[in-house]
């Protein structure tokens, strides 16, 4: 762990090592090693097919990593079923969003709150705070999901993954397909998560909301992680960038 | 750094999400099906004989095919042995209608509790048996459509010979009891049209299932969890709920109604043979693809319009009710590829 920026080093919410994964014939994850510390925001960084996405999969249990290990909070989760994985205090946020677009915004918010039955058993205080992150959820709270715009339908996702407190949330690019101030809302309210000591893994291409969010980074390529450390030494470093980003943002943007 | 609070979008998005419409077309084709009929036929009396017996013998294909549409939304899997329970269902009400007829006698109300009793017993047993056959024949086949078809069937043939053994290859009666014989006859109508009397029991039955799904599916976290489950599974689980339970207990409820609707048509047809099942397979296939994959409101106006059609065209053209049912799909497929209430995301 870089031992400059920050102070808080404690034990990590979550430690990969050595993981590897395999879908059907295909080799994606060939030794995933890196920490995600408690109560800071973690950004997954790295080009198209690097693989950010099958890492964030793997953690949730959704492909099973056949070598390595994966430790949360002291507990081992391989080997152990998305549902109890979730159960420990995971929250997941799919690069595809996974709303249920038939279900009214009310009911996607009921079913992430494992423990209210309906929506009088909501937490009210925590419903608010959620409301004033993301006014749009209050104003279409009976509307069918599938109507919402991406970007309300990105604020929704998010506000599954926290209408209950959770010990880890992973979030696969939040910003995709977004407009640029739908962005700036979604950095406010990962703003706000963060001064509540929320932990985030964060899986992002846009390099600029990485570094506004970030405390650490790490950097993957080819089912690798090249590069660990401190958000900030990377976002000071433009060679360092560009040696490990420059193609996939020349290329991307 | 950026520090607004996340305000709401844009006006004018919000004048741009349209509220929620129900789609009414589906039902509006079933009431001009309704309207279109009774020109054809002529005689109001026979044309509302067969309307209720049209919407009787719906409702109950629908008790049938409603737990086969969540089963295959929910988990993909394509079960051709629902079938097995609608006969397994059939055969336990004529043991035990058979057994309790001694015991009612001539008394209505016992023959009321005594047909009760074999609904009861139905679904009991269908259910179990449908737990069992989730464990051991269709959990290996997850995600294997073709084997699921294969061994589904296989079991469904095992399950009829098995039936063979217990009750006989042959036909068996299931007779109606005394007090559900008979038909009302309303006056006014045309030269008075003869409603029969099981038929409205049927009917009111196949009714109290569709609320008792729409309440538990609309009103209840379970049902919640059914209709997110029938849209993205992988997302429930990742939410934390273990999905594969939601789903035995889908496919035990499923049997078990299956159970149900077998003992309905049992006795609409009064009699029962081991091949009920596979009769009556096609039809609720054809019924869950006419609704729409994984959807119970498209599986009850799909199962009515089989009904109606059924029976329209059994009076007005019988040649061409033995087609009917497949011509039925293939042009509400042309209007609708997925169905008439498709579920998103599948």
């Amino acid at each position: 762990m870089s031992t400059s920026t920050t102070s808080a080093a404690t034990t990590p919410a979550l430690e990969l090592r050595g993981v590897q994964t395999h879908i059907g014939a295909y080799h994606i994850l060939h030794g995933v090693d890196f920490q995600v510390p408690q109560g800071q925001v973690t950004m997954l960084l790295g080009r198209n097919g690097a693989g950010k996405t099958t890492t964030l999969r793997t953690i949730m249990g959704l492909w099973a990593a056949s070598a390595g290990t994966l430790c949360f909070q002291g507990q081992s989760l391989n080997g152990l079923a998305t549902p109890d994985i979730a159960q420990l205090g995971i929250a997941y946020v799919p690069e595809s969003m996974g709303i249920f677009s038939d279900l009214t915004v009310k009911d996607n918010i009921v079913l992430a709150a494992r423990k209210a039955r309906h929506a009088g058993e909501l937490d009210t205080v925590r419903l608010e705070w959620i409301f004033s992150l993301f006014p749009a959820l209050k104003k279409f709270w009976l509307y069918p999901a599938g109507k919402l715009s991406g970007g309300q339908k990105q604020m929704l996702a998010v506000a599954r993954a926290i209408c209950e407190p959770r010990a880890l949330i992973l979030i696969d690019e939040p910003s995709k397909g977004l407009a640029p101030s739908i962005i700036n809302n979604l950095i406010a309210a990962f703003h706000e998560l963060k001064r509540q000591q929320t932990t985030l893994l964060l899986v992002e291409q846009n390099f600029a909301m990485a570094k506004a969010l970030g405390d650490q980074v790490a950097v993957m390529d080819n089912g690798r992680v090249v590069h660990r450390g401190a958000m900030a030494e990377l976002a000071a470093d433009e060679g360092l960038q560009q040696r490990l980003l420059g193609l996939s943002l020349g290329a991307h943007q | 750094m950026n520090t607004v609070t996340a305000t709401a979008d844009a006006p004018g998005v919000a004048a741009a999400i349209p509220k929620t419409q129900f789609d009414w077309r589906p039902l509006a084709l079933l009431a001009a099906l309704m309207l279109l009929a009774l020109p054809a036929i002529g005689s109001p009396s026979t044309w509302l004989t067969l309307t209720v017996a049209g919407l009787a013998m719906g409702l109950i294909i629908f008790v049938i095919a409603s737990g086969l549409t969540l089963v295959f939304g929910l988990m993909d899997v394509l079960n051709f042995g629902h079938g097995v329970f609608i006969a397994l269902g059939a055969f336990v009400a004529t043991t035990v209608l058979g057994g309790l007829a001694g015991w009612a006698g001539d008394a209505a109300g016992l023959q009321l509790l005594s047909v009760l009793a074999a609904m009861l017993a139905a679904m009991v047993v269908a259910g179990v048996v449908g737990w069992g056959f989730e464990r051991v024949i269709v959990r290996p086949v997850y995600g294997l459509h073709l084997k699921q078809i294969l061994i589904t069937m296989g079991g469904m043939i095992v399950g009829e010979e098995v039936i063979k053994v217990l009750w006989g290859p042959q036909q068996i009666a299931l007779p109606l009891p005394a007090v559900l014989r008979g038909s009302w006859l309303i006056e006014g109508i045309g030269s008075g049209a003869s409603i029969e009397i099981y038929r409205v029991l049927a009917a009111a039955i196949g009714l109290g299932v569709f609320a008792a799904l729409l309440w538990t599916l609309n009103r209840t976290k379970v049902g919640l969890l059914i209709r997110a489950g029938v849209q993205d599974r992988e997302m429930v689980e990742s939410l934390g709920y273990r999905i594969r339970q939601l789903f035995v207990g889908v496919f035990v409820a499923g049997s078990a109604l299956a159970g149900l609707g077998g003992v309905l048509w049992g006795l609409y047809q009064q009699n029962v043979t081991p091949q009920i099942g596979a009769q009556v397979n096609v039809l609720i296939f054809i019924v869950i693809i006419i609704g729409g994959l994984g959807s119970t409101l498209g599986c009850f106006v799909g199962a009515l319009l089989v009904g109606l059609m059924a029976n329209y065209t059994g009076f007005l053209a019988p040649k061409v009710a033995l087609f009917s049912n497949i011509g039925l799909m293939v042009a509400i497929l042309l209007w609708r590829p997925q169905g008439l209430y498709p579920v998103t995301n599948r």
